[in-house]
Parts: C-alpha cells; structure tokens; sequence
C-alpha cells in the first residue's frame, strides 16, 4: 500500500494552544508526523482543524506551544517562511484567482518563479508526471472544482515540499477523481513527502493515512492507526456520543408536487455554470437527492427553483400551476420554500437579528405583513417558535445572526422553511459545515416533513447524506441533471459514473 | 500593536457615540486649522458653534436662519439616506436640487401673472417632479445598461449648472430685469412665495416638509416591509433577493425619493430665502446633505439633529468670516474633516480595538 | 487647412494638450482600481494636486518642483484615504466623498492668496526640427514634457501590469483578497502603495492644470476632471492604453467645444460647456450595456474592504 513513515521524525508539535474571543480553538495539542508519512487529522466540523493548520503554514501564530520541523524549531511568522522551509498547503477553499490563468496562479504560489514560458512547460511536466492533466494557459474561472485542485496541488509540487497538507480535499471531486488524487497521493508518499491529510470522512482515512490524531473542542482526543480501527470506533471519538442514523417510516408517495420539464436557464454567477434541460417531479412524501461536485449548476438549481432566477412558466410547476415566471414571494405562496447554501449573506442576513431573519422568508407564508406594514409581534413569535422547535441555541431572537455558530444558523435557516407548513421544500447542502449531533437533527427534521407529506428536493454534496435520507437519486454535470433513479441499489461507481466519473483523467493515470 | 476585532453584534452605544465623538475630534482639528491660519481657535470655535444661538448681538438674525439652512438639509440628506442604505448612491443631488428648482419656479413663472392659491402647490408638484425627472436618468440608465449610477448623477450636476446658467440667462431671466442675468424674484409674487409663516422662527414650508419627512421615514424604516427591504439590500443584497426583492424595482424607487426630495428643496429655497433662478442659485446643499445623512447614521432622528449642526456651521462659518475674516472656504474643509473623522471613528460600532500584542510563542 | 475657422492640426495637438490631466488621473486609479479599491476622491486629490502645485512653483520659481508639490499634495490626501479605508475599514464609497468635499474646500483655502497670479512659465521641449515637419511636426512635436511623460508613464504602467511580477501580485490583490492573503501577500500594504501612486499621478494631473494648461488659479478648477478620469477607467475596461483613447476622445470634445465657442457658434455657451459631461455618460452607457462585458474586466474584489479574520 502507502509507503510508510521512515521513522524520521519530520514535524513534531507539541502543546500549541490557540484561543479567540469566546472560544479555545486549539488547546494544548501535540502529535508528530515522520518523512513520507500520511497523517490524517480528523475531527468535526469546529473541532479546530483549519486553525491547527494555519499555523503549521503561518497564517495564524499560536499563544502557548512550539514546533520543531527537520530538527529545528519552527515559528513561521508567515507562509512565505513556511514555505522556504518545504511546507505546501492545499486549501479547502481554494487560494485562487478565477480571472487570472492556471501559470499565473501557480507563479504567486512561489517564491521566485521561473520565465513564464518555462513555468508553463514545468506545470505540463509535473501535471503529466503525477496524473494530474493541465492546461497552464487556461483562466481558472473556467476550470471544474477537480482541475482547480489540481492547480493547487501543481503549485505545491513545484515546490517540492517536504509535507503537503490538504484540507478536506475530496469534498470537491467525483469518487473516481478521489481515486486517482489517492493514487497521486501514495506516489508522494512513496517518494518521501509526508502528507497531513485533514477530514472527517472515516473510510477515506481508513483507505488512506498511516496515523490519525483525532481532534474534538479543539483538544487531541486519541492517536490511532486508522486500518487497525472500525469507522464506527473513530466516529465515536471524534463526536463523543453515540449516534442513532435518522429514522423514517415507509411512505406512500402522492401526487406530483413540483414537476421541473426542460429547464435551461444562464448563470448570473460570473464563471458560473448555466442549467442545460433539467427535467424531474417529485411526489408528495418523496425526498430527491441530487448529488454533484461542487460547481456543476447546484446553486443555479437553487436560483431557479426558490424564484430569485426566472425561466419560461411551464419549466416549473408547482402542484401543477406553472410557476417559473414568477418570483420567490409568489412561489412561497403557491407552497414552495428553499433553503440557499450560503448561510450569511444569502438565506441569512448576518447584521440582522433573528426576527428580522425569520421576517426575511417568512412574511408571505406567516402572514407577518399586513398592508405594507410588519407585524413585529407575529415576526418575534415566529422567531422564537423556530428557535424552540429546533433547539437553536442562541441568548435570545434578537442576537444578529452572525453571532450564532455555523450549526445552529444552520437549524435555524432550516427551521424557518420547515416550520411554513410548506408543500415543496428545496435545500441546498442542509448540514455542510454543521457538527454532527446538529447535521442530525436536520436531517430528521427534513425527513419528518416529507412523511407529512411535503416533497422535498435536497442538494448536496455529501453522497452519504443523500443515500442516507433520499428516496430518489440525481446528479448535476455540468449544469444537466441526470435521469433520477432510486436510491435502492445504487452502488458507488454507478454514482460516480453519474456524477461524471473522472473528468477526462482516465487516460492519464494509465501511464502509470 | 493594535488590532481590531469583529463585535458579534454592533455596538448600540458607539452607534449613537460615534457622531459625538467625531464632532468633537473635527472640533480639535478645526481648531489647529484655525490656528495655522492665524486665528485664535478657541474664538473660532465658539464663533461657530455658540455665537450664532447664544451671542445677543446676533441671535436674532441667526437663529432663524438655522431651520432655513437646516430644511433643505434635512429634506435632501433623508432622501439620500434610503439610497445610501440599500447601496445606491445617488450623489448627484445638487443636480436634483437645481432641477427642481428651475422646474417648479419655471411652472411659476409660465403662469405669471396668475394670482390664485394653487399657483404653489403647482410649483411644488412641478419642482418635486423636475428632481425626480433628473434622477431618474442615472436610476433607468442603471436598471436597463448597468451603467454607474454613482459617476452618472455626478456628471449630471455639471449638466445641471449649465441648464441654471443658461436659464437664469435666458428663458427665465426676468423682462423687467434691464438686462441682469436672474429670474423675478418669486418671494415678492404672493401666490408663488414661500413666506416665513411666523415671523422670526425662518419656519417656511419647506421646513415643515422636512419635519414630515422625518417622521414618515421614521416609520417607514421601522414598521413598513419596504424600509425592511431597504436595510435588507443594503446589508446583504443576496438575501434581499431571496426575500424577493427586486433590485432593480429598489434603484429606481430609492433614486426616485431622493431625486423627488431634492426637487422639493431646491423649490422650496427658490421661491422662499433666495427667491430667484440666478447663475450661483445653489450653494452645495446637495452635497453637504451627503455629509449630514452620514452624520445622522442615516437614520431620521439623527440626521435631523445633524442637519441642525451642519447648518449651524454655516451660520457660524458666515459669522466667522464676517467677524474674525476666517476664509468662507475653511469652513467646507472644516466639514468635510468632520466626515472623514466620523467614517474613521465608525469602526468602533463594529469593531473592538485591542492594545497589546499578540503573544508570540513561548 | 482650415475648416470653419478652426485648424486640424492645432485642434489635434490642443486636445493632446487638453487630455493630459485626465490620463494622468485615470491611470493612477486604474492602478488603484486593479488592486481593488476604488477611490472617488479623484477630483479631491486633484484639486489639491493643482493648488500645492501652484503655491510650490509660485513660492520656488520653479515649475518642476511645482509638480513635485502638486504630487505630494494629493498623495497626502491619498495617504488619509488608505489609512481610513485599509486601516480603519472605513466604507470607500464614502470616504472618497469625504475626500473631494475635503478636498474642494481645503484647496479654496489654501488658494485664497494666488488667485490672479501667473505662475512661472514650463518651457516647451525643444525637438529642434522634428517641429517643422508640416502637420505632424504641430502635432507631435510642439509640446511640453508632461505631454510625452503622461503616455510614458501610461505605457510603464501596461507593461508591468502586463510583464512583471509586482503587476501580477497587483493584479491577484485586486481579484481576490482572501486568497492572496492566504498565499501570504500582504494586503493592505501592496493597496496602499497603490492608492498612494493613485493620488501622486493625480496630484501630477492636478498641477499641469493649473501650471500649464489654464494657467492661473481658480476656485473648483477642475471642474469635474476627476469624475471624468474614473469613468474614463470604466471606459477602458481597465485596459491602460485605453485610457489613452477615452481621454482623448475626451479632450477633443472639450477642445472642439471650445474652438465652437470662440468661433461664434450659434449653439449657446452653456450647451456647448455641458457636452463634454453628457458625452462621457453616453459613453458609460455604451461600455456597460453590452452585457456587462466592461464589468467582467473589473477587480473581483473592487470596492471590498478587507479584513483578515481567522
């Protein structure tokens, strides 16, 4: 398999604590990763991942700790100094800039960096060499969220690092794309750079990493070697507790809710992707899930559906009435009701308080307004309704929405569409970012609605969240949605071909 | 080191301080000002602030003179506010200000010498719809090219001048003038002036329509879906459009109000305190209303009191001016310095100042 | 050679003459504007540029140093704009506001005790015969060294936005501050040495107005030349030698207005005196309808404040 550690110790960290007001993102945390070495760092969403790392590379400096790299102390002041010392970062959201080309963005990654001309023909070399395909003069803006980090990763090899640390990296890549960054991996491995390999998904670890330092509230919970473990074993360190799967209750479908039939619409996102010909229904009591990687029309879907993107009438149907001309006030109305992706700043305005979010979506099916004027008392009920039903913790309804955690504006936002009685709910990556106790309950929540007989669509990129709670599967590619079918006997290559399998990379890997 | 961090929520009481804070620290800084130019700061200062409201020698005729200054203030600064929450930046409001003028005193004139109670409200309809003519053109040229409505509006005021110019010279210009450039004078035409209702207080319509601005604005910002939809857009324009609001509908409405209030003013003061469509008829009220709207945090209430300021420093600057020969100029720097010290002074609201540095690894 | 009473040659070379305040304006906040700030204070800094350049070149007898003094006018200011808006987060929009009404009022101070005085004379460069070639020799060849400086200085700034490093980590800043952030770029200083050529090149544009184009001083001399260079940036899509083209289609307009009026044109004064404005907006409307194909070239991050969090 991988290429184990050498035994000589490459990185060694030991007590590091890091604290922002109101909350300890790192606390006293120590482990060591050797050369060639795969290290998985895993933890929950908030568990102080992302932060550890940062500091690693230099964009956060600790309170309390030290580092040794190679045998000498380590305190980068920036990543500049990191990265002269052989680290290299691959970002979970990326470091690039869309409207500059795929040589450029490597060039502001490096130090001193070669003529642009013998750049580009580097980044062919090392692309080829590790099966990573790329084409230097293209605009990043234009590339999938696979080929994007690629770019990333090409950047740090041309460094050649001494360890590459990658942030929840399969998050954006098909299946058969995270079988071939594996590979690339391993061949790393093999060759003496040790990997710091951060997620949360176990049998990834498992397939993957030598060691793994588990992380929760910011403190090192357990060391474990990930093959000698179950994924049920580290998902109980990782979250502290027992989880129970959601449970559902066999359903009779009903009658056709929302009927999607040839919907083509342009992006108004700049390098955005436009939906070609989408066409589904769903039934009352069904959940549909529609999977893709990140940057396929998800969001355009989301536009298209909630009414903030207008198409032709007849390219949606409410409960037959078509509806795709209309505005999102006007399809509250009719009994749909979405929930957007980005929480602060598109379903959630972040200075406002908790009333004022709840009035946002809530006017038209809540009858808060009243002649043009708010109802403020109906709107605060209304708040605190949502608040008490899915259990957000929060001081009171008129904290601003920024300052509730990711997980709990999470339930809110979600709580908010859910409890409007709505017959079609629509939710675009309902528990991303979101710890899993809460990721939980939403999901129980949204499958309650459909028993009650709401249709639900939910988009996501998590494939084991909609096996987990979809009656029907889907899967955007590059803007088109494939022919939905049930999720009973699906098996992984059969969605990742959905998904659209490697992304012209096959052919690569086959050299090897 | 210093180093700022994000309040979870915005601070109330900054929020209120703020203004306070940067009137004084402008206070300060105007002194040195006045210092350097040769004058004793501490006499400008209270020749400004404290002459014009206190000094019995000049009360009474400046006391008037502050709701004069104050109302076209108020009335364009309130409009502007609702534009400048939602991100629409209608600085061309001296542009509006001139339109409504030339419109609602031209609907005047057209009419001399008809003496009948209507011929006023005629030329207040006229001049609110010239400012809302002048800013509909950035507001259509936004919504249907994209076009800047910022450089637009702006570049509508030098277009503006020239119209005055050209009126005061020519169409409007009046017959019996011998030949002066200048219209007749509205404030000596019964059915057209503007009077001052009572005696002494500078109380003309125009004042009153600022006060009921005011209080409408008030309201409409707090309880009506519409100023929701204002804040909305402002704070997080996505959002606002999943709440269904349409963009476009809000440049057009937000333009629309302040084109529309400007207007107002600018009849207001043409046919009340100045009384005539002359070449220098406008005197940067519409852009000292930019400052006012920021000064009262673009809410109502406060930009009535800063109206009151900023028109008491210009009764004051007159006074100065008039007593200590301090240059007429100073005084526009002297408010343009309290803008930059309340946009520096507004990070407090949202941002903690931590002293210290960071600890480095031990 | 004459058309209507006005020569082509002396039109062109007088429009060349009448460009040079807003090229140098506008290439200053391109390079700020491709850093992602955008600062309205132009007209501001412009202003201040001309009256510190008079007083310089007044009180030295030298109209060299007088555009060091009109530079180094406006870059105060800019100075005060980049701390507000990169230190204090202060909204841009409303700082460069603050910045020309500042700016307007200040310079009227200060210039209080030179309105009515000529400053001392910038000598035309000597191109010795390169000057009697018939047609182009008025054109090209009669002019002042801020003529050939301003499209020098244009080209300098295409090529190292184009060809050096500095330009690429320029450009990067003005598209995505969090990612250049993260790649450990320093932010707030690469766009404060922006803002601070933004001010210095207006400042330059400034003080050729009042030395060699008026030349005098007056109260709000620029009328509007600032406003003009930041849509002229719009217009050229931030593309350098565009600037070149919008500043001079600009400068013909004012200069063929001009030669109208004193010609006696039948058109009134304050007509012809607006048409520069109402062209301008014309061509703004022009750039930003073909389907926001202007403001696909605009810095991602125009306008956005940055604040490294986490």
């Amino acid at each position: 398999m991988t290429g184990t550690g050498t035994g000589t110790e490459l990185l060694a960290i030991s007590g590091v604590t890091k604290a922002y007001p109101g909350v300890v993102a790192n606390s006293d945390v120590s482990f060591s990763i050797s050369e060639g070495e795969v290290h998985a760092l895993l933890g929950e969403n908030g568990a102080g991942k992302s932060t550890l790392v940062k500091m690693i590379y230099g964009l956060v400096k600790p309170d309390a700790g030290s580092m040794r790299f190679r045998g000498a102390d380590y305190a980068p002041a920036e990543p500049r100094a990191a990265r002269a010392a052989g680290v290299a970062m691959v970002f979970q959201h990326f470091s690039l800039f869309e409207a500059l080309n795929v040589a450029e963005n490597v060039a502001l990654g490096m130090e001193n960096p070669p003529p642009m001309r013998e750049l580009a023909s580097r980044i062919k070399a090392v692309s080829e060499e590790y099966g990573l395909p790329l084409d230097p003069g293209r605009m990043v803006g234009d590339l999938s969220a696979g080929e994007r980090q690629r770019v990333e990763i090409i950047r740090c090899l041309l460094q050649d690092p001494k360890l590459l640390i990658m942030d929840e990296p399969t998050s954006v890549l098909t299946p058969q794309e995270v079988e071939i960054l594996f590979k690339t991996l391993r061949q790393l491995s093999s060759e003496g750079t040790a990997i710091l390999y951060i997620s949360h998904k176990l049998e990834e670890i498992r397939a993957l990493c030598d060691e793994a330092t588990i992380l929760r509230r910011g403190k090192v919970v357990a060391t474990c070697t990930p093959r000698e473990r179950s994924a049920r074993e580290m998902a109980e360190l990782m979250v502290g507790a027992t989880l129970t799967p959601p449970a559902r209750a066999a359903q009779e479908k009903g009658a056709v809710a929302l009927e999607v039939a040839g919907l083509s619409v342009a992006s108004p996102i700049p390098f955005g992707t436009s939906l070609k010909d989408v066409s589904f229904a769903v039934r009352k009591g069904e959940v549909l899930g529609i999977a893709g990687v990140a940057g396929n029309g998800q969001d355009e879907l989301l536009l298209a559906l909630s009414g903030e993107l207008r198409c032709s009438a007849g390219a949606v149907r409410i409960d037959g009435v078509p509806m795709g001309d209309q505005g999102p006030n006007a399809r509250r109305a009719a009994g749909l009701v979405a929930a957007p992706e980005e929480r602060l700043g598109h379903a959630a305005a972040p200075d406002m308080s908790l009333v004022e979010n709840a009035l946002l979506s809530g006017a038209v099916r809540k009858g808060l307004v009243k002649g043009g004027f708010i109802d403020w008392a109906a709107a605060g009920e209304f708040a605190a309704g949502i608040v008490r039903d899915f259990d957000v913790r929060t001081p009171g309804t008129h904290v601003a929405a920024r300052a509730l955690s990711g997980g709990n504006l999470q339930k809110f936002v979600v709580g908010r569409e859910l409890s409007q009685a709505p017959s079609v709910i629509v939710i675009n990556q309902p528990t991303w970012g979101v710890d899993a106790a809460a990721a939980a309950a939403i999901r129980q929540a949204i499958l309650d609605r459909a028993a009650g007989g709401a249709a639900v669509v939910v988009i996501s990129q998590d494939l084991d969240e909609l096996l987990e709670i979809a009656d029907r599967f889907a899967a955007l590619n590059e803007g088109r949605l494939t022919a939905p079918r049930p999720v009973e006997g699906l098996t992984i290559d059969e969605i990742g071909l959905m998904m659209g399998g490697a992304h012209g990379m096959e052919v690569a890997h086959h050299g090897h | 080191m210093v180093r700022l961090e994000k309040r979870p929520s915005p601070s109330a009481f900054w929020q209120w301080a703020t203004p306070v804070l940067a009137v004084v620290l402008t206070m300060i800084a105007g002194g040195i000002m006045f210092a350097l130019l040769g004058k004793n700061p501490v006499e400008a200062i209270r020749t400004i602030f404290w002459d014009p409201l206190f000094n019995e020698q000049f009360a009474a005729y400046s006391r008037p003179q502050l709701l004069v200054k104050a109302g076209p203030l108020i009335l364009i600064a309130v409009g502007l506010s609702l534009g400048f929450r939602a991100g629409i930046w209608n600085i061309g409001a001296e542009g509006q200000y001139i339109m409504g003028a030339i419109f609602g005193a031209g609907v005047g004139l057209a009419l001399y010498p008809v003496e009948t109670r209507w011929v006023f409200p005629l030329m207040v309809v006229a001049g609110v719809f010239g400012g809302w003519l002048w800013a509909m053109i950035p507001a259509i040229l936004k919504t249907r090219f994209n076009t800047n409505e910022i450089l637009v509006s702006l570049l509508l005021v030098y277009v503006a001048q020239n119209i005055l110019a050209s009126m005061s010279l020519g169409l409007l210009r009046n017959p019996e003038g011998g030949g002066f450039p200048g219209s007749r004078n509205l404030g000596q035409i019964p059915a057209m002036a503007n009077p001052e209702l009572i005696p002494g207080t500078g109380m003309h319509w125009g004042v009153i329509a600022a006060f009921v601005v005011v209080i409408a604005a008030y309201v409409m910002l707090q309880r009506h879906i519409l100023g929701f939809h204002i804040k909305l857009s402002g704070q997080a324009p996505r959002a606002a459009r999943f709440a269904g609001v349409s963009p476009q509908r809000l440049v057009v409405l937000c333009m629309g109000i302040s084109g529309a209030l400007a207007g107002a003013a600018g009849l207001f003061e043409v046919a009340g305190p100045s009384g005539q469509i002359s070449i220098d008829f406008n005197v940067g009220y519409g852009f000292t209303a930019i400052i006012v709207a920021f000064l009262g945090r673009l809410n109502p209430i406060g930009i009535l009191l800063a109206g009151l300021l900023m028109a008491l420093t210009y009764i004051g600057g007159e006074l100065a001016s008039f007593m200590l020969s301090l240059p007429s100029a100073a005084i526009q720097a002297f408010q343009g310095m309290l803008l930059f010290f309340l946009l520096a002074v507004d990070l407090l609201t949202n941002y903690r100042v931590r002293f210290g540095a960071k600890r480095e690894v031990a | 050679m004459d058309i209507g009473g006005i020569n082509p040659a002396i039109l062109i070379a007088s429009l060349m003459v009448a460009s040079v305040p807003i090229i140098l304006a506008a290439i200053g906040e391109l390079v700020v504007e491709k850093a992602g700030v955008l600062n309205l204070g132009v007209e501001g800094m412009m202003i201040m540029g001309a009256i510190c350049g008079f007083a310089t070149a007044v009180g030295t007898g030298n109209p060299y140093l007088g555009f060091v003094g009109g530079a180094a006018g406006a870059m105060a200011l800019a100075l005060v704009f980049g701390f507000l808006t990169q230190f204090l987060l202060a909204n841009q929009v409303a700082t460069g506001l603050a910045l020309t009404l500042f700016g307007l009022g200040l310079s009227s101070m200060i210039g209080q005790g030179y309105v009515g005085i000529k400053p001392p004379a910038t000598q035309k460069l000597e191109l010795g015969p390169l000057a009697d070639i018939p047609f182009f020799g008025t054109i090209l060849f009669e002019h002042d060294w801020m003529v050939y400086m301003s499209i020098a200085i244009i080209a300098a700034v295409w090529a190292v936005l184009k060809y050096t490093r500095t330009g690429l980590i320029l450009r990067a800043v003005g598209e995505s501050h969090d990612a250049a952030h993260a790649l450990g770029y320093k932010v707030r200083r690469i766009r404060m040495l922006a803002v601070l050529f933004g001010g210095a090149m207006s400042g330059l544009g400034g003080a050729y107005i009042s030395l060699i184009r008026v030349p005098q001083w007056t109260d709000g001399i620029t009328a509007g030349a600032g406003w003009i260079a930041l849509a002229i940036v719009v217009f050229a899509s931030w593309k350098p030698w565009r600037v070149l083209l919008g500043a001079y289609l600009f400068g013909g307009i004012t200069v063929l207005q001009l030669n109208l009026q004193a010609a006696g044109a039948r058109i009134p004064v304050e007509y012809l005196s607006m048409s520069p404005y109402l062209i301008t907006i014309l061509v703004l409307v022009i750039m930003s309808s073909g389907k926001g194909k202007a403001a696909l070239n605009a810095p991602a991050a125009l306008g956005q404040n940055f604040h490294a969090s986490r």
